[in-house]
Parts: C-alpha cells; structure tokens; sequence
C-alpha cells in the first residue's frame, strides 16, 4: 500500500519561497500568476494492508515528524 | 556550573559552545547524540548550531527525535537548564520545549553577519549579568532563523516577558524582531545569534561571553 502526504503551510503564514517563484514566473513572463505556495510530497511505501489502520497510522507519523503543525498542514492520500 | 554539550551529526558550533562554557568556568562533557542519557550531576545541556541531519525535512526535525533529545526534554521538564543557539533553538522548538516555528528567512538568503541584539528581559539565568534594554553585538548565521508563533502565541511571550533578546535591525523577518525566547519556567533559552562566538577578543569581540557569565552567577552555591 502506498501512501502519498502532503505538506503545505498553513493558510496565513507567509510563503517567502513561493512568493519568491511567483516573482521568477512574473519575470519569466508568466502574467497571471497571483499567488503561489509551495510544499511537498512524501511518499511512503507501506506494508499495512488495511486502509484505514494505515490512513491513521500516517496521520500519526505527520502529527509527530512529518509536518510541524505549528506552521504546517498536511493531507494524507492511501492508494 | 556542570554543562553537556550534544553533537548531532551536522553540528558544527559543538567544540566553539563547549569553549565557551569551559571560559566561563564550567566543566564541560560532551554528548553524542545516539547517548539515552545525559551525565549525571549536569547544570545545564547546551545544544550548538549547525546543521544536524542535514537539515533534511525541516531544520532541527530528525535531531528532535534522537535519542538524546527524549533525555533533553525529561531534563528540561524537571526544570533542568537548556541553551539551543542556532539550530539548536530549532530542535528546541521542534522537541515543544520552546513555542513557535523557525521559517526560511524573508529574505530567502542565508545571512551571516554580526548584527546588534537587545536585551528585552534581564530576568533569566541566561540574561541576568546585562540590564534590560542593553545591547550586544555577536554574529548570525543562518538560513532559518524567520521565527513564526500565532498571534496568542506571542501576546503570551509579551505578557510573560519571555522575549530574550530582540533584533536592533530585523535580518530575517522574525516577528517581533525576536531573535531569542525562553520557555515558562524561564530555564530553556532558544536564540538564533551566537553568543559562543563572541567570547574572545580574537573573534572580534566578547559581549556573547556574558550569557555564560550570567549562567556562572545564577548557579554560583549560595
């Protein structure tokens, strides 16, 4: 079973790295962009079979090391 | 005053934080970070800068969950005393025992100069040899230094008046201007300058040594 997490900043804690792309775009000629905010994936390989028990034992993992939710939000996709 | 000075992988203020403990008078040992147990009889645990880990995930995030760091946090608990500089103010937030985050600089550029902190609360071990409202001159040098809390978060700093020390000029957005914070109990101090290096006339100047001086008077026996 895979697991895809996702790790974003949370909505109001500024971006400085993706204000920074959303400038290069800009630079770059790429008008339109009004915003951008950058995360990233994690991607685990599990040995769990069971979907749910897996689902919350990443949730776990995020609460714990994966994200720090004192800035960070993060979704957890089970595949 | 007995000190530990922990090295993770990537530390690489271990060797300046353990000098300038032993300056001051104290009597040093040295910890690895896989160690489960700090030496017995320990004033305080200093944890230096550097990069531990790599910085892989976030700064100060793997080391927070080392061996070691288990020890740290049931030491500070029991009201023993911590210094992080640097990264080592980013494992201290990472472990909860300091509030807040450390964000990549506004600026996005590492920045590594000497900058002018003041003194906003003399009431701490770490403090207590300057007179509130002092300044001092030691270097910065990071990456991630951009401290981040929720509005709550810092109205408590404030009330608590646990802001250490505050940036003269702002180098990397923290907010606030605060460049180092103590916890509750007012015994972990987390701050991104570095006083360790400002401890000899040879490193251009001495205003860091008097943290250490502070801590030597604080735990003088009475």
């Amino acid at each position: 079973m895979k697991a895809r997490v996702h790790v974003m900043l949370k909505d109001g804690v500024l971006d400085p790295q993706g204000e920074a792309v959303r400038h290069a775009l800009g630079t770059l000629g790429f008008s339109g962009v009004e915003g951008v905010r950058q995360g990233k994936v994690i991607e685990l390989d599990l040995s769990a079979s069971d979907k749910a028990a897996a689902e919350a034992e990443v949730k776990a993992m995020c609460e714990k090391l994966l994200a720090n939710t004192v800035i960070e939000k993060y979704t957890v996709e089970i595949a | 005053m007995k000190a530990a000075v922990i090295t993770f992988p990537g530390s690489n203020c271990d060797r300046d934080l353990a000098e300038a403990f032993e300056r001051a008078g104290a009597v040093v040992q040295r910890v690895w970070h896989k160690d489960v147990d700090l030496p017995k009889g320990i004033d305080i645990v200093g944890i230096p800068g550097g990069f531990s880990f790599g910085d892989y995930l976030r700064c100060g995030a793997i080391a927070a969950q080392s061996p070691i760091a288990a020890a740290v946090k049931a030491f500070a608990q029991s009201g023993g005393y911590v210094l992080g500089i640097c990264n080592g103010f980013q494992v201290l937030t990472e472990t909860g025992l300091l509030p807040g985050a450390l964000m990549r600089n506004a600026g996005l550029s590492f920045v590594c100069k000497a900058v002018d902190l003041k003194v906003a609360s003399a009431d701490s071990a770490f403090t207590c040899e300057w007179k509130k409202g002092a300044t001092l001159r030691i270097p910065v040098a990071h990456h991630d230094g951009n401290y981040t809390i929720d509005a709550d978060g810092l109205a408590r700093l404030r009330d608590e008046d646990r802001i250490a020390f505050t940036y003269v000029d702002n180098p990397n957005g923290a907010m606030g201007d605060i460049a180092g914070i103590l916890s509750q109990n007012r015994r972990v101090l987390g701050m991104m300058p570095h006083p360790e290096r400002m401890v000899d006339a040879a490193q251009g100047g001495t205003d860091g040594s008097v943290l250490f001086r502070s801590l030597m008077s604080a735990m003088a026996p009475a």
